[in-house]
């Protein structure tokens, strides 16, 4: 281990370097002295599990924010990015999971967009498209430069933002998760063009939940953990064993999943469900998942994204119709119930996306808390008040919300307490069956283990939770069972007591060394 | 914004130890029928500032008040309805040749003056029905939705008499039909009855959207329709209840301009959707959805009103009064976007792992200043 980030052999070149880098928000560190080199023409991949600090190392690399204090040094000089503009021009360039083109436009024109090639007569379209086009050709793809970008597969269109982030002369590309949403044989062509970009003297940071795969590319690795560097080494060096052993660490207790109560009768039955992709209507992004869930039961849903765990918890929520199969609610179809009549019945969802999803951010904290429930409490034609606040200040003491006031603006909150609101508006209506789609994403240890308690309790009063989750760790600590997909399916079912190293193998993340 | 203000608990939680520019940013509708009060009593000290002046022009305001109360709980919803004012046109129109009589089969009914203002109203719930279904159900832009039926709607008051104006609204005592000019003319305690109208509309709209479950509804899916869904609301019923409304207050509308002109024309109300928005967005709404009251859009309605019938004591020509107008509007949005940016400044980002301090669950007051550093 080099916590000091100094260099592993000292022949390779360190183009970029982070020095001491840390991260508060508010109250909170998320990085607390980071230090890595990227080094020219190689691929530098940063392991760590979710909430480790790599997406605001990333962001602080790629000038989307200013480290507190530390510094980043640019071929040995010191240097700071106002923007990502400004990281751009200095020749680095960002790759985000979510593709930053625009699909309506034509390669050519996402290629130079912002970035014009202007003349006396307007935008030079025929300089463009050369320019264009060799770049292209470079990569080793036979795109045209005047396809609009919604015709090309996923794949491409990342190649296209690769060619758009070379064109712009970036010596340093930062590529996150770059291959969750793509095909074996596009991971491929991937994996061909990074061998390209390292040839040619680019330098890329790589950051991967799919280890294996991020293994087999890169040259170093980084692993984080809580905000700090635990351990960094060359990639010849390590094994997947050593990686895991890294990133994990030693567990934070989040306890053990609640025991010494007999599960009742089923309560949530997931019949042979098939869910068409809606991009893609050929292909089911949940095909033939069959799940029993018990009343009292935690069982928890593994897998990568892109495994199809929200779409499965969004049709059996009701947002999503299903291709195929049934679900029923203590014996009863739910097909032709509404989000609504669901809920009224006794399941709810709180979603993957707490702002997206969850929240109305123009509302209270106690209105976010009863809106779920909000029809209980009508008096003739209006809302009692006095058993909405009720309600309202037992949902904040059941969940442990931190907040000033249930009138204070949720956005006041801070996202562990967030995510306890919306979970507290599906607990409010008093829940037979629970979904929670990566209910610990954002939020802080001490949060995380609240929630598990706070799911225990509920599950020893005999509700059934479901609880999909990409973190190894969090499946062993709250679940009765742990259901494994991988690519739509369920690849593999274990009890409490499974290796983590064998759950990651059921998803495809890890092969067992 | 509908929370009950608990004796612990401030209204507004970041407090800003006494921030007065906060307090002017809140109150700017307020503050701006004060200033305009204040000018132009001053410009005018024996036209403007008289009981009875006050009187014609609350009665002129109301009209368009009653307008931005329905377009109010559309934009809440985090829609617009252009076809207001031809739907006050088209219910004036229904109210006007109801009072000329309705031949079925061969005979003349003269319907009763209550009955006449049910069906104007009635014409203006149909007119919503019609754009809450095209907007929930057939997922057309609200736009354009409802700039469709502005066209329709105006066409088809046109159409009912050919463009021509009904002037015979004062009934026949031995028809049983008299008394409609009584909702234009009349007064009550010296307070006209059209302002009447408006304030049981805006007491009725004031408890639906405060405390009643449709009010909710409305709030959370204007302030996130996706969240409001997977929370069991029924986002596209809640939807079409909207524009419902809205057709309503403008039928409404309709049927106090009518009287109030002793007479319905084709083309009355014409370009007052547009009045009714402005009205709406210095009230402090936002056009996104989830934000805005009734008493706020009716402050708005009273700074358009005033505005403009102060400019006219003044002497001040039409021409300047619109670019007043237009103005008045702009800064009205400007400090809109002021206002929800200073809110929305502290959205959290997620992705963080901070380890957090005690876990205690804590609502009082002491804590605030180490929950706001809690903040991501």
């Amino acid at each position: 281990m080099t916590a000091d980030g100094r260099d592993y052999e000292g022949d390779d070149e360190v183009v970029l370097s982070a020095r001491d880098i840390v991260k508060t928000y508010g109250g909170t560190t998320a990085l607390k002295g980071v230090n890595f080199n990227v080094h020219r023409g190689k691929v530098t991949t940063l392991f760590g599990e979710n909430g480790a600090g790599k997406s605001t190392l990333m962001k602080i690399l790629s000038g989307v924010e200013q480290p507190t204090s530390g510094a980043i040094e640019l071929d040995g000089a010191t240097v700071s990015f106002a923007d990502t503009n400004d990281a751009r021009d200095q020749g680095i360039s960002i790759i985000h999971q979510e593709l930053s083109l625009a699909p309506n436009l034509s390669v050519r024109d996402n290629m130079f967009m912002g970035r014009e090639l202007r003349t006396m007569r307007g935008v030079d379209y025929r300089e463009e498209e050369r320019q264009a086009r060799l770049v292209l050709r470079e990569l080793a793809d036979n795109i045209d430069p005047l396809t609009p970008v919604s015709d090309l597969r996923l794949g491409q269109q990342q190649l296209v933002e690769i060619a758009r982030a070379l064109h712009a002369n970036s010596r340093i590309l930062i590529m996150d998760e770059p291959t969750s949403a793509l095909s074996a044989a596009e991971v491929e062509v991937l994996f061909k063009v990074i061998a390209d970009l390292k040839a040619r003297g680019v330098s890329i940071v790589y950051i991967s939940h799919h280890l294996e795969e991020a293994l087999q590319v890169t040259d170093f690795a980084v692993v984080l953990r809580d905000g700090t560097m635990t351990a960094n080494a060359l990639a010849k060096d390590i094994d997947l064993e050593w990686i895991v052993r890294h990133m994990v660490g030693k567990n934070f207790n989040l306890g053990a999943p609640p025991t010494g109560y007999p599960f009742g009768p089923v309560a949530l039955e997931i019949d042979n469900v098939r869910i068409a992709d809606p991009d893609n209507p050929q292909r089911n992004v949940v095909d033939g998942v069959s799940l029993d869930v018990r009343a009292g039961e935690i069982v928890c849903i593994y897998g990568l994204m892109g495994a199809g765990r929200t779409e499965l918890l969004e049709a059996v929520a009701g947002r999503v119709a299903l291709t195929q199969g049934q679900v029923r609610l203590e014996g009863h179809d739910l097909a032709h119930l509404s989000i609504q009549g669901r809920i009224q019945r006794g399941l709810g969802l709180v979603p993957e996306d707490r702002q997206r999803d969850g929240l109305v951010q123009t509302m209270t904290v106690g209105g976010n808390l009863s809106l779920a429930s909000v029809t209980d409490f009508v008096k003739g034609l209006f809302l009692s008040r006095t058993q909405e606040q009720s309600l309202i200040d037992a949902g904040i003491l059941n969940v442990h919300v931190k907040t000033a006031s249930s009138d204070a603006p949720i956005g006041s909150l801070s996202g562990g307490n967030q995510q306890k609101v919306v979970i507290g508006k599906i607990v409010a209506t008093n829940p037979k069956v629970i979904l929670l789609d990566e209910p610990s994403r954002g939020i802080d240890v001490a949060a995380k283990a609240e929630v598990f308690n706070l799911l225990a309790d509920r599950a020893r009063e005999g509700l059934a939770v479901v609880y999909s989750t990409s973190e190894v760790g969090e499946c062993l600590s709250i679940a009765h069972r742990i259901v494994v997909m991988r690519r739509g399916r369920i690849s593999a079912e274990f009890g409490p007591d499974v290796a983590k190293e064998d759950i990651m193998a059921a998803s495809g993340e890890a092969v067992v060394v | 914004m509908t929370q009950t203000i608990a004796p612990s608990s401030p209204p507004k939680a970041p407090k800003r130890s006494f921030d007065i520019r906060a307090i002017l940013l809140e109150g700017r509708a307020f503050l701006a029928l004060i200033v305009i009060f204040v000018v132009f009593s001053l410009l005018a000290p024996t036209s403007f500032p008289t009981l009875s002046n006050v009187i014609v022009m609350s009665q002129q305001v109301s009209v368009y008040a009653l307008l931005s109360i329905g377009m109010l709980v559309v934009i809440l919803n985090g829609g617009i309805d252009l076809s207001v004012g031809s739907t006050l046109g088209l219910s004036g129109m229904v109210a006007g040749l109801a009072m000329q009589g309705i031949k079925i089969f061969g005979v003349t009914l003269y319907p009763a003056v209550w009955v006449v203002v049910i069906l104007a109203v009635a014409t203006g719930a149909v007119v919503g029905l019609v754009n809450g279904l095209l907007v929930a159900r057939l997922k057309v832009a609200p736009f354009v939705a409802t700039l469709g039926t502005l066209y329709v709607v105006r066409g088809l008051a046109e159409l009912s008499t050919n463009g021509l104006t009904v002037n015979n609204l004062e009934g026949n005592p031995q028809l049983g039909n008299t008394g409609f000019e009584w909702l234009g003319f009349n007064s009550l305690i010296g307070v006209p009855i059209g302002v009447w109208v408006l304030v049981v509309v805006a007491v009725l709209a004031s408890l639906l959207l405060n405390r009643s479950v449709f009010g909710r509804w409305l709030y959370a899916a204007g302030g996130n329709e996706r969240a409001a869904e997977l929370s069991g609301v029924p986002v596209r019923r809640v939807k079409v209840r909207a524009y419902v409304i809205s057709g309503v207050c403008a039928a409404i509308a309709g049927v106090v301009l009518t009287s109030e002109l002793t007479s319905a024309g084709p083309t009355q109300g014409t370009s007052y959707e547009l009045t009714a928005i402005a009205a709406v967005v210095i009230g402090g709404a936002a056009l996104t959805g989830g934000r805005g009251t009734v008493r706020g859009t009716l402050l708005g309605a009273f700074v358009i009103g005033f505005l403009a019938a102060g400019l006219t004591i003044v002497g001040v020509s039409a021409y300047v009064q619109t670019v007043f107008t237009g103005a008045v509007i702009v800064l009205a949005v400007l400090l809109n976007s002021i206002q929800y940016r200073r809110r929305t400044r502290s959205k959290p980002s997620a992705g963080t792992p901070p380890l957090s301090t005690s876990s205690s669950p804590t609502t009082t007051a002491a804590t605030e200043g180490r929950l706001r550093e809690d903040r991501q």
